[in-house]
């Protein structure tokens, strides 16, 4: 019969760690899918913003807490979370609701990355619980920080393989006051990837940059005051409309638009595993016409594929010489990078050793 | 600042580590003699100097292995050094140590646009990497004060932050992919021009370790197209408070300039003596830069001249084209220049939440009162980084041990109030011993950790980051 611990003190998950022998699966808001057969440690019972700071741009919250509470205290200042999550739920068919704490240890970020950067980028300190059962912290709340080495990179995108997050701090961008996105429509993926290129090296600050596969749609998104808004969305305009089918999408509805490739509404209803394919983003065509994709999303101007495929079915053979690596977000447990190179893989275990020296932190996840 | 004894017996075996340094390169890569190792004694934390027992500066990635090989073969300590700009003491050598720099290496070896990035080798200085894009209209944002000097490996070691990261982010951010070089002599790839980290993200930790966990020769950087134009605006107040609250207010109205510069009185009288900018003479002085189109120019510098005008400023002064631009920056890019003027001083590079910018300045000024020996704060207040500059007189007995004092006393102000001791200039060997400040013993043994997998004799740039008590085991650990 397996258990689930759930914790609301930091001190408490220590003394669980300190004493716990037999491997443990973490879960945040269970959006990926949970395999009950494993005990489990949910992180949800840690939850709450702990310190926000607007005026600094600024804040540090339990990893518990859901990324839609801590979407809302920011709404009400009127800030955001710039590497805007990606929402899975509905691609995976799970129900749930994402943590902050879900959000940086998969360091999932959503189409504005290209641009602003990845949740990576925006996470500032941790608190940790290691495999000893310590408490560790790492980085600061302030947004430049070179104090020691850099462990809250390495702790975003780990998937909880190096500790037990128990606190994160992080750094917020105020919400634009507008937005707009040109639909540039009827391009295959080599001609998307063109244009989507064309928009970023221009000085106009596009800011996200996306191709529907099935659609054959390519979106290119502006944020900030209207004026600008306005005035980049034409230049651009007048630089990319020769014999191209263009629309323009204005606040709700470009909003409406974003909201949909941040959640993948194109291929949820398909079966199959979910693949994130992360490539150099001229690449990006090469891999849709090798895996024959008739539908997904290419985000990051080309660099980052959304494709659901049979299951069974891998990318790691289709990926070949080409630079990069693909995950599938459905293998429950199992799910494993494509890393090659036998001297790093070397160091993650080595560094995995170090931090959770009892191997018990989801064991399987990462390789 | 003390630095550990050198090993004797490693000093014992000069003659046989630099033959077998030079039987395996090309004769011009190692020096050996001591009126030239000279040239390598310090960094630009010049009050601190060692001549090292040698110096390697190979031609090749292939050629920094073989030396690296050698002296984890032979047990002999290792000094990275880039350009030697560091403020921190990063590249400092002692006396049983060979330095590796990469000042050779500095092609340029990949521009793709197409990918928005450069792949260069890690000598070449920080604003040629902007120089070799710029004709196409593209830069390389990170940019620290010395980037006519400062090179790309010491910008990863240090991972080195600038006037603009309130907006571009630091090096860290910048920086997608390295060829690494262990202690061992392994020459890895790590990263590339795709965006996300292939299992966990190692480049995030090489990046800022200080030269402690390789030797990094190539790197591939994100390069962005250039904004159509910038323009700043200066702002005079009456008091750095109110200062302090116009750059909160800035910032919390959804306007993010590229750069927001704060100057104190002490340090715009010194420029104004040294440089003749025009300043106004005041008590707190911004300067804040937004880029876009002329047209978006006006719309972000008018909602932030509203903003001001709230502060009852008791000066603004917009620029309307480049050369008033110039002028508004004159003063803030020679302030350090003219503090060095007056008298020796320090630099500090704590930062603190925005929020505590008053009560930092008011207690720096007590403690100023306190130690008998001024400061002018010149910062980034966007992102709180603050670099008072601490004067004192190199040549008086006692003042450098009575300023380093007053440092640690403002650093630990820093970290009380929620900051930190560096924000970007790293560590080395002058913030090491006030890490456990800022640190529990159990943080820092995470930190020592993951060194221990990189360089497991703790031989690579070793007596620098942690204080030397909490490394002492691991390093003597090392068999000689």
């Amino acid at each position: 019969m397996s258990q689930a611990f759930k914790f609301k003190d930091e001190q408490d998950l220590a003394s669980f760690v300190q004493e716990r022998v037999d491997p443990v699966f973490i879960t945040g808001g269970q959006t990926r899918g949970v395999d009950l057969k494993h005990d489990r440690v949910d992180m949800t019972g840690l939850s709450g913003v702990v310190d926000y700071e607007p005026g600094a741009l600024t804040m540090v919250a339990k990893t518990g807490t859901t990324l839609h509470q801590i979407e809302e205290v920011l709404k009400a200042e009127g800030q955001q979370l710039a590497f805007e999550p990606t929402i899975l739920n509905t691609a995976l068919g799970t129900s749930g609701a994402s943590t902050i704490g879900g959000v940086f240890a998969t360091n999932a970020s959503g189409p504005r990355r290209i641009q602003a950067g990845a949740a990576r980028d925006f996470l500032l300190g941790v608190r940790y619980v290691d495999g000893h059962g310590n408490v560790i912290r790492n980085g600061g709340r302030v947004m430049k920080n070179v104090t020691g080495y850099d462990i809250v990179k390495l702790m975003a995108g780990s998937w909880g393989t190096l500790g037990l997050l128990s606190e994160v701090s992080f750094k917020v961008l105020p919400m634009p006051a507008a937005q707009a996105t040109l639909v540039i429509s009827g391009i295959n993926a080599d001609v998307a990837v063109d244009v989507m290129t064309a928009s970023l090296n221009t000085a106009f600050d596009v800011n996200s940059v996306a191709y529907d596969i099935a659609a054959k749609c390519a979106y290119v998104r502006f944020e900030g005051f209207e004026q600008s808004v306005k005035y980049r969305t034409k230049s651009l305009m007048d630089t990319l409309a020769v014999d191209r089918e263009i629309a323009v999408l204005e606040n709700d509805d470009s909003a409406a638009a974003w909201s949909n490739i941040r959640m993948l509404s194109a291929i949820s209803n398909q079966g199959g595993d979910l693949w994130k394919i992360s490539v150099r983003p001229t690449d990006g065509p090469q891999i849709v016409q090798k895996l024959g994709l008739a539908s997904g999303i290419m985000d990051w101007s080309g660099g980052l594929i959304w494709a659901k495929l049979d299951a069974g079915k891998t990318v790691r053979d289709i990926l070949g010489d080409i630079p990069g690596h693909a995950i599938n977000l459905s293998a429950k447990t199992g799910l494993k990078f494509s890393n090659t190179n036998p001297a790093l893989t070397h160091l993650q275990s080595a560094i995995r050793e170090k931090f959770d020296p009892k191997g018990i932190f989801n064991p399987g996840l990462m390789g | 600042m003390e630095m550990p004894a050198p090993d004797q017996f490693t000093l014992s075996r000069k003659a046989e580590i630099v033959a077998r340094l030079r039987a395996a390169l090309p004769a011009d890569v190692v020096i050996d003699d001591p009126a030239e190792t000279r040239a390598y004694e310090c960094d630009a934390l010049s009050a601190y100097r060692c001549p090292p027992l040698a110096v390697v500066l190979p031609y090749s990635t292939e050629e920094v292995a073989t030396a690296l090989k050698i002296c984890n073969e032979m047990n002999v300590p290792v000094v990275p050094r880039g350009a030697g700009t560091s403020l921190a003491g990063g590249a400092l050598p002692t006396a049983d140590s060979v330095i590796i720099g990469v000042a050779r290496m500095n092609e340029v070896l990949e521009c793709d646009y197409k990918n928005r990035v450069i792949r260069v080798q890690t000598g070449r200085t920080n604003l040629s990497v902007t120089g070799a894009v710029e004709e196409d209209d593209f830069f390389y944002a990170p940019d620290p004060s010395s980037q006519l000097a400062c090179a790309i490996a010491g910008n990863i070691a240090m991972n080195s932050g600038g006037a603009h990261c309130l907006k571009y982010g630091v090096t860290s951010n910048n920086l997608m992919g390295v060829k690494l070089v262990t202690m061992q002599g392994d020459i890895l790839d790590i990263g590339g021009s795709h965006l996300d980290a292939d299992g966990l993200d190692l480049l995030g930790v090489i990046c800022g370790s200080e030269g402690q966990l390789g030797i990094v020769t190539e790197a591939t950087l994100r390069i962005l197209h250039k904004p159509e134009g910038a323009l700043p605006v200066l702002m005079g107040f009456e008091s750095n408070e109110v200062a302090g609250a116009c750059v909160s207010d800035i910032i919390r109205a959804g306007v993010l300039p590229v750069a927001i510069e704060f100057m104190d009185r002490p340090c715009i009288r010194a420029t104004e003596a040294f440089a003749g900018a025009g300043y106004p003479d005041c008590e707190a002085l911004l300067i804040v830069e937004v880029e876009g189109s002329d047209l978006e120019i006006e719309e972000q510098l008018d909602k932030i001249l509203d903003i001001a005008k709230t502060h009852n400023p008791v000066e603004l002064r917009r620029a309307s084209d480049a050369a008033e631009a110039g002028r508004i920056w004159l003063g803030r890019k020679s302030a350090f220049g003219a503090m060095g003027q007056i008298n020796d001083y320090m630099c500090l590079d704590g930062t603190i939440p925005v929020s505590q910018l008053p009560y930092v300045l008011r207690r720096i000024s007590e403690l100023s009162a306190e130690f008998g020996l001024d400061v002018g704060n010149v910062f980034h207040a966007g992102d709180g980084n603050m670099h008072p500059l601490i004067l004192y007189n190199a040549n008086k007995e006692g003042d450098l041990e009575k300023c380093e004092a007053f440092g640690a006393e403002i650093l630990k102000l820093c970290v009380e109030v929620g900051g930190c001791l560096t924000g970007e200039h790293g560590v080395g060997i002058e913030k090491r011993d006030l890490m456990s400040v800022q640190f529990s013993a159990l943080d820092l043994e995470a930190q020592m950790q993951i060194k221990d997998v990189f360089d497991p004799k703790w031989l690579l740039n070793a007596a620098k980051v942690f204080p030397l008590d909490a490394t002492q085991s691991r390093r003597d650990g090392c068999p000689k």
